[in-house]
């Protein structure tokens, strides 16, 4: 056999085993989504097929009605507008907070960095019961704010990110800018800003997603159904739903379109948020 | 004129570096006290206090902590936790680079390949994919029927104590896709020549990998480890959907814990003294991982 061969065959192999074990690594979404088609007898149990035996669409409209009295509409909206805000305040504050941290000498700098810092490292869990006691004080409990305000406060992860980006780009810029006269919120809205474009991208890809995955939130603030972000609808949805699994395989799979949706136009984007800061850069 | 000069010191204090910094910093200053100090704060007081919300605290020293050391569940949400991390953290972490390694060979679809391995991690925190989970591992999921095929009649994850925690710590590692991006930068910064000189010496795969490969790293493996640790000890959502605790607590995770102790039994102060506990563990695990990364982490001297 000669050497190229060889080669071919080493190659053919890798991608086979990549493909095949990548196959196996998205077992479970397959599953879901084939799951969201079958009649329930064919999902669990015995008479359990990888394919169904016949695409059914009815697990998809009895699974949008709910199981109260509101649709997966309401659920869909929710989620829509408190990722959409949230995402907006997190670009909004994270912009701010990043440009100042990376660029403006104030004194007490150092300080709120490292706060900053602190906080990225500080789990939520820690700030459970506090939060949702300072909310309830305030009458906030079972509406969107507790969700949405603090994003417009900044967010350390994001604000980090951001910090590493700016710090590439060249001072010079800023010291042109203030030569032609711009002061230093113009050189933030004229310069910075505009420089920021795929780091705000890969902020907007992200924090939607988490968003709109966030189901401790959801749990702790939204307690009436009319509230409920999709994340949310499809645990009770579940539970209202006992043993008839197609519908709630049939919601998961839709919960997950956005974020597939994101996925694919913007993955560049989210994998560059993902190393961002983890490697020295 | 009078004016006017009062004007220009306006202008002046506005532009002025200190007053620019705190303008563009007020959002985090405000939220990190609002949101992060005061909650620390009262989490703290409320600690030593008996606490429901809409009654007055009520200070009782230290029986909160007292109680927590007597509380066998809570002993026990500790235990777990600590198993959950020890074998759940080191899988995901060698899962995660030994993917990235394989996905290192230069190829026309490797953009793609590392897209498909991401999508685990995209969606493994989402409530859709815990309940999907639930159902491939329940008594009449196909990993279940599979186990029984190979002669384990009677077999149940979520039925035993022994191996309930399974399927949550697989569910984890099967996230291993933003480590796995992390590691895969990293490899990508270790020089060739390194490995060129190592095979010119004679070495193979696994000597590059014990002497090149895994010091190179060293200071990626600890960033990924730290962050692992972080999220592993407050692992919820899961847990929460997927065995709700069970079966006899032992996949009641701390934070579940706290969860249930201060939403399920409406015992705000305990459940805050049992965080506190918690974060004083993670700090002290983080510490000494960060105190003994020194004898195992290698920096390069570029600057």
């Amino acid at each position: 056999m000669s050497v190229k061969t060889k080669k071919t065959i080493k190659n053919v192999l890798y991608h086979l085993f990549v493909v095949a074990f990548g196959f196996i690594m998205l077992y479970p979404v397959i599953w879901m989504v084939l799951g969201s088609f079958k009649a329930k007898s064919e999902i669990l149990g015995n008479n359990a097929s990888f394919f169904p035996s016949e695409w059914l669409i009815e697990n998809y409209t009895k699974g949008w009605k709910g199981a109260g009295e509101y649709t997966f509409g309401t659920f869909f909206k929710n989620s829509l507008i408190i990722s959409c805000l949230a995402t907006l305040g997190t670009v909004i504050s994270s912009t701010m907070v990043s440009y100042a941290l990376a660029r403006i000498k104030f004194v007490g700098r150092k300080f709120w960095f490292t706060c900053m810092i602190m906080t990225m490292l500080l789990p939520g869990q820690v700030l459970m019961i506090p939060q949702y006691i300072i909310w309830n004080s305030l009458g906030m409990t079972g509406t969107f704010v507790p969700l949405i305000l603090p994003k417009f406060l900044g967010y350390p992860f994001f604000i980090y990110m951001m910090m590493q980006f700016i710090k590439g780009l060249p001072k010079e810029l800023d010291e042109a800018a203030y030569i032609d006269g711009c002061n230093k919120y113009q050189i933030f809205t004229k310069i910075v800003l505009p420089l920021l474009g795929p780091s705000i991208i890969t902020t907007i890809v992200i924090q939607f997603y988490w968003t709109w995955d966030d189901y401790m939130g959801p749990l702790l603030y939204l307690t009436k159904p009319a509230k409920h972000t999709v994340s949310f609808a499809i645990k009770s949805f579940a539970d209202a739903q006992g043993t008839d699994f197609g519908p709630m395989f049939a919601m998961s799979t839709l919960s997950l379109i956005p974020v597939f949706i994101l996925f694919l136009f913007f993955n560049r984007y989210l994998m560059d948020g993902v190393t961002a800061g983890s490697v020295k850069g | 004129m009078e004016k006017q000069k009062r004007k220009t010191t306006l202008k002046e204090f506005m532009n002025r570096d200190n007053t620019v910094g705190y303008v563009f910093a007020a959002p985090f200053i405000i939220g990190f006290c609002a949101l992060t100090l005061v909650p620390m704060a009262l989490s703290l007081f409320y600690s030593f206090c008996s606490y429901q919300v809409g009654k007055p605290a009520e200070w009782i020293g230290l029986s909160n902590f007292i109680g927590l050391f007597r509380d066998s569940t809570f002993l026990n949400s500790l235990k777990v936790t600590i198993q959950y991390v020890i074998i759940g953290v080191p899988l995901k972490l060698v899962f995660a680079l030994l993917i990235a390694m394989l996905l290192t060979k230069p190829t026309k679809a490797q953009g793609l390949y590392r897209a498909i391995y991401y999508i685990p991690s995209l969606i493994g925190g989402s409530v859709a994919v815990a309940l999907v989970w639930k159902q491939l591992f329940g008594s009449r999921g196909p990993i279940v029927k599979a186990i029984k095929a190979m002669g384990a009649t009677g077999f149940n994850f979520f039925g035993s104590d022994t191996w309930a925690f399974v399927p949550l710590v697989l569910c984890n590692a099967w996230q291993f896709g933003s480590s796995m991006l992390i590691f895969a930068s990293g490899l990508k910064q270790i020089p060739k020549d390194y490995y060129e000189a190592a095979s010119i010496d004679g070495a193979g795969a696994w000597k590059k990998f014990c002497y090149i490969t895994l010091p190179s790293l060293s200071p990626i493996i600890l960033f990924n480890l730290l962050m692992q640790l972080i999220s592993g000890f407050m692992t919820f959502t899961q847990a929460q959907i997927i065995t709700q605790g069970g079966p006899n607590h032992a996949t009641e995770y701390v934070s579940l814990y706290i969860f249930n102790q201060g939403f399920a039994y409406a015992r705000m102060g305990y459940a805050c003294a049992a965080s506190w506990v918690m974060l004083i563990i993670m700090a002290a695990v983080t510490g000494v991982v960060f105190k003994t990364s020194k004898t195992w982490v290698f920096y390069e001297n570029e600057d």
